[in-house]
């Protein structure tokens, strides 16, 4: 019988599978998708957010713990858990060194992302870099790799782990570690958590998924079923607007659209719905998801003029363009005359002082609502660009509720030898908002803490693989 | 009519040095406007850093970038869009194809571009041409591939100044060719369009010797992390940075040879053979091993190469180079050790003919990436120098 059982091929299931075999268990690592699409959302990431003290390497200046939990309890309002947030903000410190072990390389700061030059330190390639990193050390050390090896159900004993199910086949274990990911890639799922809105549309049916689809949640669900502690609220998902034009799943970083606050968000009616200008849009792209999701089909077009050219990370797609505002409202189906109106009123209602896109400056509406309080320059010079953007679904809250032992627990009593990691309880620290890089925090140091942990219950529970002993506890 | 009209549209574009649809230039810009709004490949090399002081890929853009890239395979392995996503990113494979037309169209003449088109077919051809001459020759001036001259002299079978009248025109012809070639290509995509001449004037020297040290360390083959770069899978490698070193400093240490040759010929009026310690002898056999070794280990990796590296069509010209290299260094070494034997004119026809195919290639094969390579390199240390003229601000 295989020590520990990871579930999930992700940067967590790695971080889990590679401590336990560090600690001696024998592994077994079952991967949901094909080898091509190995590493879930952890393909898509791209950094880690790190407490340091001093600079170090890749890192500028100082992030210390006080200031990174400061900002986990902003951004999450509150939901989170302080305990498990300063032990995974300790272990960014301190993890790093054991990632180059195991060949992921940092680099500076990608350009456009300066504003995270230090609290985040940039996987060398991204995170398909670090995935592949991960499976070659773990191949090295012997951990066995299985992909295409969706998990359906487990056998729990009395919250203990004795098998899991996978297709026909069952495979004991003597520990387990869930990191499977968030549901965010079931369509079903995530329509019943939205609901229907008073329109009588299913807003969800229109959501795009930014990562895997293999993150059907079945585990998730399997465990609620099974009586595990939950955390989270099902309806809550990281969503950024994005263009519409992204594929359905796996778009990934690039299909983000950031000229929003340079010109004005539309609606299908044409009409305005939020101040495009509130901040810099690092710090807003997160709300834009769920506004656009709140407009009737689910639909926003963000529209520009020349003047802000050059002035935004190119888009993934070109724009559609046009020499007129009217043409430019025909090109995207909108009613040209309320187009016209909406924009004609946005524009006399600017207060243009000095423009500064790097800065919250001065130009403003006065006299239209909504407003606009930064950035607010007529929008008059040809060629004009729109762009339709689409909420985008990054990943979901709802998970698995654990102690510091990355445990799952049942009925408030921690299981003995069932472990969790990654998004399926990212939700205990991060119970909803998000800020760059602290997923992979999360990640990192739970399925860290899972496999040394998977691996200790495996050796306690008796004999060492090795020597064919086969004691569980729980007959199976 | 259609057609004619597609025609027109195409000379248009390529008049305003826009990218004509469906060639291998409009592959690289629809891949780089996907990489411009990711970026996580920054640190593996020049190309990526150069691509996001643009935001649109014209024809001069894409041939610059496509020569900076040294088909390291990093960002193919690392990229979360490579197939079987549906955005089928694959740079070092879409730039090694404009590679490919860019040696074409900046050919001298312009209609011996062609040549590159099935370039083994080329290297083949010169091959055996050249083989036969000199056999023809051997047996013309000598009667016999076979006898051995009494003094043991290669220029008892090829007189120095008939040896010198066959070499010199075509090298010099080979490196008029790729110095025009290069000419025109640094005029397309010069920086001098895009930036004032004196801001150029200040940075020149220091570009220079940047540009000169990242070719000649193969800086962009490390990986960015200095562990080497892809192979056959996502592993990094410095094998292949080492058994290029190994190449070409082979190959220019038996240049010295040969010049040092030269000029003891000439200055000095000392007639080779050379024996050892001579400084000729010394510089060719070090050059001809460290040759051999790096061609041999070089068609090794080649052979082992991930599939889905650079362009499979372009192997018959990588794989030509690297045999008519080791050729010359193979019977250069041989010619050594038989010289006086029964061999020795039948090998000197031989070692002649791989090294006159060799010269008569060299503008148009794989020699020429060095050469593109290096310009490429330069613009982008001349570029870095300069002032993005974006303000794309915080992502």
């Amino acid at each position: 019988m295989i020590d520990v059982l990871v579930i999930g091929g992700g940067n967590a299931a790695l971080c889990a599978a590679l401590m336990a075999r560090e600690a001696g268990a024998s592994v077994l690592l079952l991967e949901a998708a094909p080898r091509e699409w190995r590493g879930g959302n952890s393909a898509h990431t791209r950094n880690l957010r790190c407490m340091h003290d001093a600079p170090q390497d890749v890192l500028v200046d100082a992030y210390p713990e006080e200031e990174y939990w400061q900002d986990l309890l902003k951004v999450t309002g509150g939901i989170t858990n302080e305990h498990l947030a300063r032990l995974t903000i300790r272990a960014s410190s301190t993890c790093r060194d054991w990632m180059r072990l195991h060949g992921v390389r940092f680099q500076p700061p990608l350009s456009g992302a300066l504003h995270v030059a230090r609290t985040n330190a940039f996987f060398m390639g991204g995170g398909k870099a670090l995935v592949n990193a991960y499976y070659r050390s773990a191949e090295n050390l012997g951990v066995q790799i299985r992909y295409n090896a969706p998990v359906d159900r487990l056998e729990i004993q009395e919250g203990h782990f004795v098998a899991a199910h996978v297709g026909g086949e069952r495979i004991e274990a003597k520990a387990c570690v869930l990191a499977a990911g968030g549901f965010e890639s079931n369509r079903e799922w995530l329509r019943e958590a939205w609901g229907q809105n008073a329109d009588g549309e299913w807003p969800a049916d229109n959501f795009l998924i930014r990562g895997t689809r293999f993150n059907q949640g079945v585990l998730i669900k399997h465990m609620e079923e099974q009586g595990a502690d939950m955390i989270g609220d099902p309806s809550q998902s990281h969503c950024v607007a994005i263009d519409a034009r992204a594929p359905l799943y796996d778009g990934g970083i690039c299909t983000r659209i950031d000229c929003v606050s340079l010109g004005v968000v539309v609606n299908k009616n044409a009409q305005r719905f939020y101040d495009e200008g509130e901040d810099f849009w690092p710090k807003r792209y997160a709300i834009w998801g769920r506004l656009v999701a709140q407009q009737p089909s689910q639909i926003g077009y963000s529209i520009i003029d020349s003047k802000a050219i050059g002035r935004f990370m190119p888009p993934v797609f070109p724009g559609v363009q046009a020499d007129s505002l009217p043409e430019l409202a025909h090109k995207l189906g909108l009613d040209a005359d309320t187009f016209m109106r909406t924009l004609n009123d946005y524009n006399a209602a600017c207060r243009v002082g000095t423009f500064d896109h790097t800065a919250l400056d001065d130009c403003h509406t006065e006299g239209v609502a909504p407003a606009k309080t930064h950035w607010a320059r007529p929008i008059d010079t040809a060629p004009f660009y729109g762009y339709a953007l689409r909420p985008g679904i990054t990943f979901t809250y709802l998970g698995l509720k654990v102690n510091d032992q990355a445990a799952v627990h049942f009925g408030g009593v921690p299981s003995d030898n069932l472990f969790v990691a990654g998004e399926m309880m990212a939700g205990n620290v991060l119970g909803k908002g998000y800020t760059a890089g602290v997923g992979m925090s999360i990640g990192t140091a739970f399925g860290r803490i899972a496999g040394t942990q998977a691996a200790q219950a495996a050796m306690k529970s008796g004999a060492n693989s090795m020597w064919g002993k086969e004691k569980t506890r729980a007959a199976a | 009519m259609q057609q004619l009209e597609n025609l027109t549209r195409e000379a248009r574009a390529l008049a305003n040095g826009e990218v004509v649809p469906g060639t291998a230039e409009a592959e690289v810009a629809r891949q780089l406007q996907i990489c411009n709004a990711c970026r996580y490949c920054e640190g593996f090399c020049a190309v990526f850093p150069a691509m996001t002081r643009r935001l649109e890929f014209g024809q001069a853009d894409i041939h610059y970038l496509a020569n900076l890239c040294h088909n390291c395979g990093a960002c193919l392995h690392a990229c979360q869009y490579a197939p079987p996503h549906e955005f089928a990113v694959n740079v070092p494979q879409a730039m090694a194809k404009v590679r490919l037309s860019t040696y074409t169209d900046f050919a001298w003449p312009p209609s011996l571009g062609r040549l590159y088109q099935r370039n083994g077919l080329t290297v083949a051809l010169a091959t055996v041409g050249a083989l036969a001459f000199f056999m023809m020759l051997t047996l013309w001036l000598k009667d016999t591939l076979w006898r051995v001259p009494a003094s043991a002299d290669f220029y008892a079978i090829f007189p120095h100044n008939l040896l010198v009248g066959l070499f010199a025109p075509v090298f010099l012809f080979s490196v008029l060719a790729l110095a025009l070639g290069v000419r025109r290509f640094w005029r397309e995509v010069t920086p001098g369009r895009d930036y004032e001449a004196p801001a150029l004037g200040a940075i020149q020297g220091a570009a220079a010797a940047e540009a000169a040290t990242d070719a000649l360390r193969l800086k962009y083959l490390d990986g960015g992390h200095g562990e080497g770069c892809n192979n056959e899978d996502d592993a990094w490698t410095l094998w292949r940075r080492r058994f290029h070193h190994a190449t070409f400093y082979g190959f220019l240490l038996c240049f010295a040879a040969t010049s040092v040759a030269t000029l003891y010929h000439y200055l000095l009026g000392w007639a080779a053979p050379y024996d050892l310690p001579s400084l000729p002898k010394l510089l060719g056999a070090a050059g001809g091993v460290s040759l051999l070794v790096g061609t041999a280990g070089l068609f090794r990796l080649n052979l082992r190469r991930h599939p889905q590296h650079g362009d499979a069509a372009q192997k018959p010209m990588d794989r030509g180079f690297m045999a008519l290299l080791f050729f010359t260094s193979l019977t250069g070494l041989g010619l050594w050790g038989a010289r006086g034997t029964a061999v020795m004119p039948a090998l000197l026809a031989l070692h002649l003919g791989v090294v006159m195919a060799l010269f008569l290639t060299l503008p148009y094969g794989k020699f020429a990436h060095g050469i593109f390579r290096s310009a490429a390199l330069f613009k982008w240390s001349l570029e870095k120098r300069l002032p993005s003229k974006l303000q794309l601000g915080d992502d």
